[in-house]
């Protein structure tokens, strides 16, 4: 195993997430720094992702190195039954990182266990996906300023929703203050308000989308609601717009709030919010790309702020 | 007469390794975890025994075999009160309980089914998270599950 890898955010401490960000801040100002001339990346999609596949293909690019990999799994081996044990191992003789997403549960883990080349984690099904959470992070200090003692208020699928579990874990160092906005049906579940309670960590549960939550917020972190996570699907049409954003309703909101979304939307944010100054769902996109470059570095063991001359 | 019928229902070990205090309802789940079913020495097992702790308790018997701490700590999972007799010459040389380790490697199943654990040839591992409720959680997936509720595979 490779010590460099990132399977989860719960692996990584207060520290390296504070210096993932600096150095995240120094690809946003050197976006093509070319420090990975000569190294080779694989791109192992298991399971399709074109948007996370493409933010981290660019990272690789954009830093000059070479990627190499596939976006589905039905043109390969595996299925004709290879193992994964076996595609890592055969992928390991080739390349310098392996960046992976997978349909189960476990499958990023599992591959550290088997190489020694590095491996990053780019979702495992519906269990871990940590640049996203480093994205989210670096979104919220970018327009923040600072990660700590912020409201951040979580809306829409609290109980599916495997991006605001990771970033309410990752924001555990940070003195957050939460509210989960959410109908019962989709509300945080309970190991995640114990979690809260165990680091002690305030939090505020809603199933209104009120004006009095969003204006003491600032960050809105709004979600989709999916129609197939609902067993009555009367209560879907009952709920799916009770958690949708408008421009309007920010209008009392404090100066410093921005909305930000994982993507992709739905209707969850109205088209009219895009024009706010405050929507800022979009660049969170771009983020990624500076994010996932300066994860890509570290389980490279490249650090850009001491190895390069600048 | 009858007391020595009932000494001969629990018969003396010359040496070995007696198990006593488990549960009736998952002795032979434990016999299973220990691989005592592959065993080639004397072997007793018995159940719904009268017991003065547990109201009524199985018990395992294995002549000539001592098994290493690691292995029969695994039983703690599921019998967590369950006594250890190191039988040497007749004579009871070592009494503990079962310790449940802070990892469980290859026994429990993942009940999450797309846990890559139940669909790789690979063996699983548990992290104890909770040792009051006996509660763990999958090295892999993260799911979490109480022994009770566990699939010993």
């Amino acid at each position: 195993m490779n010590s460099n890898s990132l399977v989860s955010i719960d692996d990584i401490s207060r520290d390296d997430i504070l210096d993932l960000l600096e150095r995240a801040k120094f690809f946003e100002e050197h976006p093509d720094h070319k420090i990975l001339d000569g190294k080779v990346v694989a791109t192992l999609f298991f399971e399709p992702s074109t948007r996370t596949r493409l933010s981290f293909e660019t990272a690789v690019n954009r830093l000059g190195g070479r990627v190499i990999g596939f976006s589905d799994a039905s043109t390969t081996s595996s299925s004709k039954g290879e193992t994964l044990k076996d595609t890592i191992k055969m992928v390991s003789n080739y390349v310098d990182l392996i960046i992976m997403r997978h349909y189960l549960e476990g499958a990023a883990r599992y591959a550290t266990e088997v190489t020694d080349t590095p491996v990053i984690n780019a979702g495992d099904g519906a269990n871990q996906h940590p640049s996203q959470t480093m994205l989210d992070l670096y979104s919220i200090y970018k327009t923040q300023g600072k990660l700590t003692d912020l409201t951040i208020t979580m809306v829409g699928d609290l109980k599916y929703g495997r991006t605001v579990h990771s970033l309410l874990m990752a924001l555990r160092y940070f003195n957050p203050t939460f509210h989960f906005v959410a109908c019962d049906e989709l509300k945080m579940p309970k190991e995640y308000k114990e979690f809260c309670d165990a680091n002690g960590i305030e939090y505020h549960e809603h199933t209104d989308f009120s004006p009095a939550v969003i204006n003491a917020s600032d960050i809105l972190y709004m979600t989709r609601v999916q129609r197939e996570r609902f067993t009555d699907i009367m209560e879907y049409e009952r709920v799916k717009n009770l958690y949708t954003l408008r421009a309007d309703m920010l209008e009392g909101s404090r100066q410093n709030l921005r909305v930000l979304h994982p993507l992709p939307r739905v209707n969850e944010i109205a088209y009219d919010v895009d024009e706010s100054p405050k929507a800022y769902y979009f660049e969170q996109a771009r983020n990624g790309l500076y994010a996932r470059q300066a994860i890509i570095c570290k389980a490279l063991g490249i650090d850009i702020l001491k190895d390069a001359a600048i | 007469m009858k007391a020595d019928k009932k000494e001969l229902a629990v018969a003396a070990l010359c040496n070995g390794t007696v198990i006593d205090h488990v549960p009736n309802d998952v002795l032979f789940k434990a016999v299973k975890i220990l691989g005592i079913e592959n065993l080639k020495t004397h072997v007793t097992i018995g159940n719904n025994l009268s017991s003065k702790r547990l109201g009524t308790k199985g018990i395992i018997k294995v002549a000539d075999v001592e098994f290493p701490e690691d292995v029969i700590n695994r039983i703690a999972l599921i019998a967590p009160h369950a006594k250890i007799n190191i039988i040497r010459d007749f004579d009871v040389v070592e009494k503990r309980q079962v310790t449940l380790p802070d990892e469980i490697v290859g026994i429990v199943k993942c009940g999450n089914p797309k846990c890559i654990t139940n669909n790789e040839p690979m063996r699983t591992r548990f992290s104890v998270v909770d040792r009051d409720n006996v509660t763990i959680r999958c090295h892999y997936c993260g799911r979490t599950v109480t022994s009770d509720k566990a699939i010993i595979d």
